[in-house]
């Protein structure tokens, strides 16, 4: 079966008084049908930029400067490709919600203040010429339950009578309105309390195993990723640099900013001499390094690194890196541990 | 035994909103020991951050008694106050909000070293300036003297921050979720630097975070103390609470926390609470606050008493269900 959507040799840049901000670098990637990939990296790596450039949300700074995201449509009849960063007016409004759904960062901002949960569900509903009435309170009420939230506490409020984790999730069952084969979550449980982000947590993993939508999911935040997803991407400098199922991402990681990245998060298994950090920090997307972007904070850097800018190879079926010492990367990093 | 460097004595503050008073730290006791590391944990809202601001002095306590070596600080006058102002630095969670962007790195660390008078005379200053950067391992100084915090990465700011904090050589740093606005990449760096000026100086450290790992990581030799609703709920060496947690709270707390390995994390062992609902501030339950969410409610007791911090097993913990041997089954 064919991927849902493929991004293809993506690069997305920002005009800033500085000069061009290369947020996305040639990116391409593919997100099977019901697979959940996580893009994972640091602020400022890109990651939300991509997602935003899927949906055609990006601020007038930014501009496509190659590549295509072509999604893959299932329903109505015979399979079309559609590129999605071609996409406008109605065909736009069409494929935003109906196929694709984003839910951002901020829950707060994301809702209209003035509008109770209710009209906010009706309006999508209206402008997508959808249920109405009775038959849009019924299914609302199922995708509420589906969140766990009580539908009667929820229909009428509006978004200040409701906590941030409960106003997450009412946007996540609004993104579900129109059954979207594709949802794109960035930074769902950021600014959130550890339990309340366990409730979101649950939720979702809950909603992919009844509902059978694609997930593409943003974070910083590994250990998320790693409870939800399938496979991940690890972005740095605008550009994927590992690509692997998330086993593999977690036990074998090729790459020594996945294997610093891991590292360095403290677990709480973990004893202190499992963690290091990895030096420097991240690198300006005007004025980046040449060759290898992550060459200045990388402990295995070599002159080729600096010259050259690896591109992704194989290291085995299903898992790519973009590193030049790939091969020798996890143990040279293990033994360097431990000396270190 | 040493005087403890602070002490939270029966420590109170309500805040009144809207014409109704609400308990953002409820009768707190803490002795934190010279050259100690101390992680408050709790949820938003639970009272960390009043708590350090009360340390600081910033913010002073609606009832009880804060103690700096032995004194009341509310009680402090002319010199005595200086000393523990001075004593006492904090370091805020923003970088970008707690450095004047219209000042250099210099100007920012030089002021405080000038006014409270560190240092003599202009080259003393510089040269101080110098040390304090290279300490914080923003090396070599010259980079960064005449810079503007805009030009720098969020870490280095922070280092920035830790610097300024350091130039009225403080014995006891108040760290409110100092880290959480840096990149996961250089955060450990940023705590290693915490630790190593703890050991070098003897600084005693209250780190306000919400990530339990990263607590048991900072406080790895110190204690970690659990807030929920206001209130103290346990205080225990750090790997100890991490690993044997007994508040029910703190159990849950730990359950909720997804793991950065995709077998363990999808396999963990979670705890149900019985309730979604945080209490409001305004209405707390009576008894003890967790009571309505609880997995382990024992009925009437946890509804009408308020369980006090009391010693147990090597921690200590405000929870009926530690003090009271289980009920049988009969009684269940």
């Amino acid at each position: 079966m064919q991927p849902i959507l493929s991004i293809q040799n993506l690069s997305i840049e920002y005009r800033a008084r500085r000069g061009r901000v290369r947020a996305i670098r040639n990116v391409s990637f593919d997100v099977q049908r019901g697979e959940a990939v996580a893009l994972i990296g640091e602020s400022g790596s890109g990651k939300t930029t991509l997602g935003l450039g899927i949906v055609q949300l990006l601020p007038g700074t930014a501009r496509v400067t190659q590549g295509r995201a072509i999604y893959r449509r299932s329903r109505d009849g015979a399979p079309s490709e559609i590129d999605t960063l071609q996409l406008k007016g109605r065909a736009l409004r069409e494929f935003r919600w109906k196929e694709c759904a984003m839910v951002f960062q901020s829950a707060l901002n994301a809702l209209n203040p003035v509008l109770r949960i209710s009209d906010q569900f009706a309006d999508t509903a209206q402008a997508h010429g959808y249920l109405q009435g009775r038959a849009l309170h019924a299914r609302a009420e199922e995708l509420l339950k589906l969140v766990r939230l009580d539908p009667d506490r929820v229909w009428r409020s509006f978004p200040h009578e409701l906590s941030g984790g409960m106003r997450q999730r009412v946007l996540i069952a609004l993104s579900l309105l129109l059954e979207p084969q594709l949802l794109i979550l960035d930074e769902p449980t950021t600014a959130l309390d550890i339990l309340t982000q366990r409730n979101i947590m649950d939720v979702l993993k809950d909603l992919r195993h009844k509902l059978d939508f694609s997930l593409l999911f943003i974070s910083h935040d590994l250990a998320l990723a790693a409870e939800l997803t399938d496979r991940v991407a690890t972005v740095y400098a605008g550009k994927i640099v590992e690509l692997a199922s998330v086993e593999t991402t977690f036990k074998e990681p090729a790459h020594p900013y996945t294997i610093g990245l891991i590292n360095a998060v403290p677990t709480l298994k973990g004893t202190k001499e499992d963690l290091s950090s990895i030096p420097g920090s991240p690198p300006d997307l005007v004025e980046m390094p040449a060759g290898c972007k992550f060459h200045p904070r990388c402990p295995l850097v070599e002159s080729r690194c600096k010259e050259e800018e690896p591109e992704l190879v194989e290291v085995k079926p299903g898992h790519q890196t973009a590193c030049w010492n790939w091969r020798s990367a996890r143990e040279a990093l293990q033994t360097h541990k431990v000396q270190g | 035994m040493p005087t403890p460097i602070i002490t939270l004595d029966h420590v109170t503050r309500t805040f009144s909103v809207k014409r109704q008073t609400i308990t953002a730290v409820d009768d707190v006791n803490l002795s934190i020991r010279e050259g100690e590391i101390i992680c408050l944990v709790g949820e938003s809202g639970c009272g960390k951050t009043t708590t350090g601001k009360m340390i600081a002095g910033v913010l002073p306590a609606s009832a009880g008694r804060i103690l700096y070596l032995g004194a009341d600080i509310s009680k402090l006058t002319g010199t005595e106050r200086k000393k523990f102002r001075l004593g006492v630095q904090m370091i805020h969670q923003d970088p970008y909000a707690s450095l004047n962007p219209a000042h250099t790195i210099s100007a920012i660390i030089a002021a405080p070293l000038r006014h409270h008078g560190f240092t003599q005379g202009e080259t003393q200053t510089q040269q101080r300036v110098r040390k304090l950067l290279e300490t914080v391992d923003l090396t070599p100084p010259d980079d960064f003297l005449d810079k503007y915090p805009h030009q720098l990465s969020g870490g280095q700011r922070q280092r920035v921050s830790v610097a300024r904090a350091l130039t009225v050589a403080p014995s006891f740093l108040v760290a409110d979720e100092a880290v959480s606005m840096v990149d996961v990449s250089i955060r450990i760096s940023l705590l290693n630097m915490l630790s190593k000026l703890k050991d070098a100086m003897g600084l005693s450290v209250l780190f306000i975070t919400h990530d339990l790992a990263l607590a048991k990581y900072f406080a790895w030799e110190g204690r970690i103390g659990v807030m929920y609703l206001g209130r103290l709920v346990e205080l225990s060496p750090a790997r100890w609470l991490v690993e044997h947690p007994q508040h029910p709270y703190t159990q849950v707390l730990l359950s909720a926390i997804p793991e950065a390995d995709p077998e363990a994390t999808r396999h963990k062992k979670r705890i149900e609470l019985r309730s979604m609902d945080v209490p409001s501030l305004l209405r707390l339950p009576t008894g003890c606050s967790f009571h309505p969410r609880c997995p382990q409610f024992l009925g009437e007791v946890c509804e009408q008493v308020t369980p006090a911090l009391v010693e147990s097993d090597g921690a200590m913990v405000a929870c009926h269900r530690v003090t009271r041997p289980a009920p049988r089954a009969t009684e269940l």
